[in-house]
């Protein structure tokens, strides 16, 4: 069975396959250095006075560093809370980060946006949302919501090359050209999502930031919408970054695999090094509860405890408490993303060799 | 199959939703059977009628819709027809209901304390005292750390995890034989999400009480339940022991359904995918209902309606196993 019913986007101009050539292979299209956004949180100035409060901050993504190759795919996995969704409105500039820098082709990106250059760069860049019920508006055709961005870029102006050019796109992700007439209420979940990816195709991007793109879809629904993202990275040669909950989509979409917990990078590695052999205590955590449909009835033991509150993070390693690896050094000294055997992990236990 | 007389039978069960456009007939012929203390998954995609079972079970069904025929039996007794009144005796007395979301289905005004004595007394006689010392039992059985100081806490000061876990003791507070438990884990993490499961495993064998977990995940049916029922539109399109509808699946949408599951052990390049979507009720194709998005699809699919009938390891409503098993000639949809 195959997903893309259409044919193939017809002849683009100058589609990202053309760039790639240009591109030395393994070149970083995205990266991200030292990055961090802290939000405030804290009460309305006259309670903090009255009930002698003093201010509160989150520090929700809190120093991650991580590179992406063109034409590959970045998966950032991690449970809610973790700052995997502002790592991806940080990429695409819908926060400012606190501090550290977003680079893309080399070029700063929260520099870039205040410059001259930003609607270019906004081109090169497009994200889809996790809720395709929210992320319509529910008022537009969908002709009007796949062409907004081509009308904004000023890339296509004549009504006749927009409408033929809408027809195009729709007919990449699977739909069809006559489904331009219709609203958003139309389609179920499955093509919504794909209405949305279709319209962040629409500017010819090379980076695509991902945020949650099934979650909202049942499992049927969830293969043709991944179907179709592989589809279209291989044609096309764009890069993601893949943010999802679910490990199990992860190892099917992703090339390198990052694994977040409280605002941090835990572990980095190959999709290959990280299913295979995990290192960090929370990533085995994370891949010994996932229900599998070929372990019927295993036992296993869970990890006792929950994600701690972001506000008053632990001490030290922050995932010491729930760890059955921690010593004294890990709820004083926090661990650093270090090289190890090829992968990239944050723990003392695994540095000094106790597991 | 052939266990111990049925704790519930669910037999021909028909819920239709009427509305100004003609009658949605949302559950169309629903039948099965579950043995005391088994584990049954139902599994299916959104709008497949899973959750509204759960809901006729527990007569918790959103007016207007209503069952339209068939009987639900609960050890033997009609539990389908019961004034509202009885229901509500046997709804927290013998049939537990655990819902999605731990914070809705928690009243915020009461301490959790308050609210497990209140079903204790309602449904066991038990006096206050006896009612607050069997509530930090379930609380401890159920895992929550300090129970006694936990009890005369509000469900804002309990995590989303432990919310579900009071939720579970209040399912169990009345020592129920049936627990419905639609989507429990859906709304938690994954770490999480596996406490849950491995807790509502342990404390059903504890009480021996059956469960009937509803939910969209396959992983937690395959690791949780002794036999699962794959719904589609509406209707069961196959149920059997866990192992055999996971691996030799009979119905062509169960298989569709396995494939598009990414697996952790296997490297795929493509999911298997089933084209289309599931049919709105205000249209069900008629014959099989899943004959459009059907890759095996034969003249008869498109005409005549399949009910349950044996296949190799299972039983499926597939006309592809007409030949080998005796089949029972259904009525038209």
């Amino acid at each position: 069975m195959t997903v893309v019913n259409g044919t193939p986007r017809a002849a683009g101009p100058a589609v990202a396959t053309g760039d790639a050539a240009q591109v030395r292979p393994g070149a970083a299209l995205v990266e991200v250095r030292d990055l961090a956004k802290t939000f405030d949180v804290s009460a309305p100035w006259l309670n903090r006075v009255i009930e002698r409060k003093s201010r509160q901050f989150v520090h929700a993504v809190d120093g991650v560093s991580f590179s992406i190759e063109k034409g590959k795919t970045l998966a950032l996995v991690g449970e809610s809370g973790c700052g995997k969704s502002t790592v991806a409105r940080l990429l695409v500039g819908l926060y400012a980060p606190t501090h550290g820098e977003v680079r893309f082709d080399d070029a700063d990106i929260a520099t870039t946006l205040k410059g001259p250059a930003a609607l270019a760069l906004r081109r090169r860049m497009q994200m889809i949302f996790q809720d395709p019920y929210a992320s319509l508006n529910p008022r537009w055709k969908v002709q009007d919501i796949v062409a907004e961005p081509l009308r904004e870029h000023g890339l296509v102006r004549d009504a006749q090359a927009l409408k033929q050019r809408v027809g195009e796109l729709l007919n990449s992700v699977g739909l069809a050209p006559a489904d331009a007439e219709k609203f958003p209420h139309q389609f179920s979940g499955g093509q919504r999502q794909r209405i949305s990816i279709a319209r962040a195709l629409a500017t010819e991007p090379e980076f695509l930031v991902c945020d949650e793109p099934t979650s909202a879809l049942d499992v049927s629904v969830q293969a043709q919408v991944l179907n179709i993202m592989k589809d279209l990275q291989r044609k096309q040669g764009l890069t993601y970054l893949f943010i999802s909950h679910n490990l199990a989509v992860v190892r099917h979409v992703a090339d390198q695999v990052g694994v977040m917990y409280l605002g941090r990078l835990v572990e980095q590695a190959d999709k290959r090094a990280l299913f295979a052999t995990p290192r960090h205590p929370y990533t085995r955590m994370l891949l010994d509860a996932i229900p599998d449909i070929h372990m019927t009835g295993r036992s296993r033991t869970p990890v006792q405890g929950e994600v701690p509150n972001p506000l008053n993070p632990p001490s030290g390693c922050s995932f010491h408490p729930r760890c059955p690896h921690a010593n004294t050094r890990c709820s004083t000294e926090r661990p650093q993303l270090l090289p190890f055997q090829g992968v990239r992990v944050a723990c003392h236990a695994v540095e000094e060799g106790r597991i | 199959m052939t266990a111990p007389a049925p704790l519930l039978q669910v037999r021909h069960l028909r819920v239709e939703f009427p509305t100004r456009r003609g009658t949605l007939l949302a559950l169309d012929d629903v039948s099965f059977d579950i043995a005391p203390g088994e584990v049954l998954g139902v599994v299916g995609e959104s709008g497949a009628g899973k959750s509204l079972t759960g809901a006729a079970i527990i007569g918790l069904l959103e007016p207007p819709g209503r069952i339209a025929g068939g009987e639900i039996l609960l050890e033997g007794r009609r539990i389908d027809n019961l004034p509202a009144d009885q229901m509500r005796r046997v709804r927290g007395r013998q049939i537990g209901a655990i819902f999605q979301d731990p914070l809705t289905s928690l009243n915020p005004l009461y301490t959790v304390g308050r609210q497990l004595v209140e079903t204790i007394t309602t449904h066991l006689g038990l006096s206050a005292k006896q009612a607050r010392a069997r509530a930090i039992e379930l609380l401890a059985a159920t895992g929550i750390p300090a129970p006694e100081a936990r009890v005369d806490q509000y469900p804002h000061q309990f995590s989303g995890g432990m919310r579900q876990r009071v939720v579970i003791a209040l399912a169990l507070a009345a020592d129920p034989k049936l627990i419905v438990a639609d989507e429990p884990t859906t709304a938690l993490d994954v770490s999480i999400q596996a406490q849950i499961i491995a807790l509502l495993k342990r404390v059903c064998r504890e009480q021996g009480a059956a469960v009937m977990l509803v939910t969209h995940d396959m992983g937690v049916i395959a690791e949780t339940c002794d036999r699962v029922a794959v719904m589609y539109a509406g209707r069961v399109a196959e149920i059997g022991p866990v192992q055999e509808v996971i691996h030799r699946p009979g119905h062509p949408y169960t298989s569709g359904l396995m494939g598009s599951i990414p697996a952790m052990d296997e490297d795929r390049e493509r999911l298997v995918q089933i084209d289309g979507a599931m049919p709105r009720l205000t249209s069900i194709p008629t014959g099989c209902a899943f004959h459009p998005r059907c890759p095996r699809a034969f003249d008869r699919c498109h005409e005549q309606r399949p009910e349950l009938m044996k296949a190799p390891a299972t039983q499926a409503a597939c006309w592809l196993h007409a030949a080998n098993a005796a089949v029972v000639q259904g009525g038209v949809a």
